[in-house]
């Protein structure tokens, strides 16, 4: 299964009525901008990681509002025996007369516990009751308003403070890369220097190809794409896995007002390329790739899904059947006659040579009695 | 006697005298701290953090020089401890000093058993001072000390509060080792948090009873630093062994894009804070704690398990003598009656293989009897039919002989008959 092609904007340049050859299915990119206005869009994206690693100051500053208001942290205690909720919260955004309806989906007292076996366990069963609502839906009769919850985006927050990925990020990794894109990220970025981001970041993209972690590709340029772009994309490939910074402060810097952290020796600035790698992470899943986050989801992780879905009833089905009936009916391609009629021949031999054998055993007794 | 003379000394009330000139005693500490220093000092650190929190960068910055180590991988399956001694020399002071780093503490998935490695290493140093103060000649003067004097528990900066594993682990070492929180990497947290953080983690150390280090305020030259030094607890540190040239000095410092995060300065970070608590006023008095306090708990609750007492039921103070000649009697007197236990047991068994083996040579000697007697009928039998066989083989060869002259005799009658 492959990935839709990518969505660009041309430029519709207005041909004068003299030009036959000018048919006009130029405009329908335009026809579909208007349609999907209208429509608006949705987004589900969710954030997993430990408790301080900064989530919900990053989903903060990435769409510029106050997600999380009277949150209440637990204490420590609280926490020995804790186990992973998942929660939603869904705002209702509008730009320039676009909407959209995102949702976040957090996941806290994930990595919490002292004991956090398979504390990834709700994490994937609420990702596999999103697709199978939708699944349902999808084959329902009616189908004129499904509700798409499955979850687009995952970001994954790594901690700064060890030497790369940990056990426990391995294996979230892995028991979710099947199911939703992930999107891993360094987080509280600011307690690194340069030299330490590019050897962090180094590590864990060896760990992660180690591992065998498949996390989000971003897409391949097209090859008529024009060189600044492929520039662009290249950086943001080899960028990965972002370290970024969120602030829920504005500080003064520079004269301007901006999002940012104060401190003792210097402003840190949330927006400031130099500073963190925040700003490529809301072009990437923003600006540019929040389509493709959406049609991969469907495309291949569904598609997955449901696949395997089916496959499971049917090999479900196919076993019911072979208790019933003598002969082994094969599930899935159809018997065809010529191996129905070997099978008939083999059935009678094998009754005629156990027909011969009770003879002859029948025999053998009544020479033993006489 | 001698005896009644210090009774009677004892119940006076003691004098003070004043000099009539210089007497010279007032030299004693200065005795005192000249044989300490050729003895040389002695002192461990147990830091206990996550993989990759900064505690052999800190430990560093703290002694000015480079400890060789290797990083730590985070894929290890437990937690295990690793010991390290360096000799240090600082004017004409010699320090023997151990860090014990904590290997893998905070990886694993399941964290349940990961303070169990440390309090056992702990118990372990205490073990062994232990068993060398109860040896009979035991040389504790020039024994090396590795009971842990101080342990550096490294917070990691959350911003919120403790993590579940630190409060855990805390109250598991909190009664047996001086223990100094501090929090780690602490340039990523900004100043108004850093208050909000602090408060939370003392609030939290509190409501759980978990007791850390205090500095000493009784002693009037320390106590007034010591003092608001508690107030600062725990400590934000940063540690770096880089060197940055700031202004016309070359200080050490963290670069970023941002500017330059000095280890020095004490509005950037409590480094030295923690320098001057650790080891430059209060190393001594942690030395004393850990032996005073720590240490005399761990033995007294090792020597009560062991049964031995302080006084006896009727409140008369035991002498350790009297309750190690008990001990040992009893000691005895056990191993004597597990002997003759075993010495029994031993009996019994001989006795019943015995006979069982009686029983079995008395059934073998039934079959052989019976074997006999079937072997003796056949024989008989047999003799039977010998005896049957040859009678009739007589009495056919009878038959035949008689047969035979019967023909014989019967032509020559027919001759004579003939003849006649």
């Amino acid at each position: 299964m492959t990935t839709a092609a990518r969505y660009k904007s041309r430029v519709f340049k207005s041909e004068d009525s003299e030009d036959k050859q000018y048919v006009g299915f130029a405009t329908l990119p335009n026809q579909v901008h208007r349609k999907s206005v209208k429509k608006g869009f949705d987004f589900t994206l969710m954030v997993a990681g430990e408790s301080g690693l900064g989530k919900s100051t990053l989903v903060n500053s990435l769409f510029l509002t106050d997600l999380y208001k009277d949150r209440k942290l637990l204490n420590a205690e609280e926490r020995i025996n804790q186990t992973v909720e998942i929660t939603k919260h869904t705002v209702d955004i509008e730009e320039k007369g676009v909407k959209l309806k995102l949702t976040i989906v957090d996941t806290p007292g994930f990595g919490d516990a002292v004991n956090n076996n398979e504390c990834w366990k709700p994490i994937t069963d609420y990702i596999d009751q999103q697709f199978e609502q939708y699944f349902r839906d999808e084959s329902g009769l009616n189908r004129k308003n499904i509700l798409d919850n499955r979850v687009h985006c995952c970001l994954y927050f790594i901690p700064p403070f060890g030497h790369g990925l940990r056990p426990v990020d391995v294996e979230f990794m892995k028991a979710l890369h099947e199911k939703v894109n992930i999107i891993p990220l360094v987080a509280k970025a600011d307690c690194l220097t340069p030299n330490e981001i590019k050897k962090l970041k180094d590590r864990v993209r060896d760990e992660i190809e180690r591992f065998g972690i498949k996390v989000y590709q971003f897409p391949e340029c097209d090859s008529d794409e024009d060189e600044e772009f492929k520039q662009m994309d290249k950086e943001l490939k080899e960028c990965t896995p972002f370290a970024v910074i969120g602030s829920n402060t504005v500080v003064e810097a520079r004269g301007q007002r901006v999002r940012g952290r104060l401190y003792p020796w210097g402003i840190v600035e949330v927006e400031n390329q130099s500073h963190c790698d925040f700003v490529k992470l809301r072009n990437m899943l923003i600006r540019s790739h929040m389509h493709d986050l959406k049609d991969v989801t469907c495309d291949v992780h569904y598609e997955n899904y449901r696949a395997h879905c089916i496959q499971e009833m049917t090999s479900k089905l196919a076993q019911d059947n072979r208790i019933d009936s003598p002969i082994p009916i094969l599930p899935l391609p159809t018997p065809d006659a010529e191996t129905e009629r070997l099978i008939k021949m083999k059935d009678e031999e094998l009754k005629r040579m156990q027909e011969m054998l009770e003879k002859m055993q029948q025999q053998m007794h009544e020479k033993d009695t006489c | 006697m001698a005896a009644t003379d210090v009774d009677v000394f004892s119940s006076e009330e003691k004098r003070s005298l004043s000099l009539g000139g210089h007497v010279g005693f007032d030299s004693l500490p200065d005795q005192l701290v000249s044989k300490s220093v050729t003895q040389g000092f002695c002192f461990n650190i147990l830091c206990v953090g996550e993989t990759g929190i900064g505690k052999s960068t800190l430990m560093n910055t703290l002694f000015n020089t480079t400890f060789e180590n290797e990083e730590a991988s985070h894929y290890q399956n437990g937690v295990y401890l690793r010991p390290r001694t360096y000799d240090l020399q600082e004017s004409n002071v010699h320090l023997k000093l151990t860090i014990v780093d904590t290997v893998g503490f905070g990886d694993q998935i399941n964290k349940e058993e990961s303070y169990k490695p440390i309090v056992d290493y702990i118990d372990t140093q205490f073990e062994n001072y232990l068993q060398e103060e109860l040896k009979i000649k035991r040389s504790l003067f020039n024994y090396h000390d590795t009971r842990i004097h101080i342990c550096l528990y490294f917070i990691a900066p959350t911003g919120h509060s403790l993590k579940s594993l630190d409060l855990v682990t805390m109250k598991k070492l909190d009664s047996k080792v001086n223990i100094i929180p501090i929090i780690a990497k602490a340039d990523t947290i900004s100043k108004s948090e850093l208050h909000k953080f602090k408060i939370k983690i003392m609030s939290e150390l509190v409501s759980n009873g978990v007791q850390i280090y205090q500095f000493p305020t009784d002693d009037e030259a320390v106590s007034e630093i010591n003092s608001s030094m508690n107030a600062h607890l725990p400590f934000a540190v940063v540690g770096s062994v880089e060197e940055v040239k700031v202004g016309n000095k070359t200080v050490r410092a963290r670069q970023y894009p941002w500017g330059v995060v000095q280890v020095e300065n004490e509005s950037h970070c409590d480094f030295v804070k923690l320098r001057e608590m650790l080891i430059r006023v209060n190393m001594e008095d942690l030395r004393e704690q850990t032996h005073a306090r720590h240490y005399e708990l761990y033995r007294r609750c090792k020597l009560e398990e062991m049964g031995f007492k302080d006084t006896d039921p009727d409140s008369q103070p035991f002498s350790l003598q009297e309750t190690y000649e008990a001990k040992r009697k009893e000691f005895l007197s056990d191993l004597q009656r597990k002997e003759e236990e075993m010495r029994q047991m031993f009996v019994n068994k001989v006795k019943e293989t015995e006979s069982e083996l009686k029983e079995k040579e008395r059934e073998l000697h039934d079959k052989f009897e019976q074997l006999k007697r079937m072997h003796q009928e056949e024989k008989r039998k047999v003799e039977e039919k010998r005896r049957d066989l040859e009678e009739e083989m007589n009495a056919f060869n009878r038959r035949k002989m008689a047969a035979e002259t019967l023909s014989l005799s019967q032509p020559l009658k027919k001759d004579k008959d003939k003849k006649n």
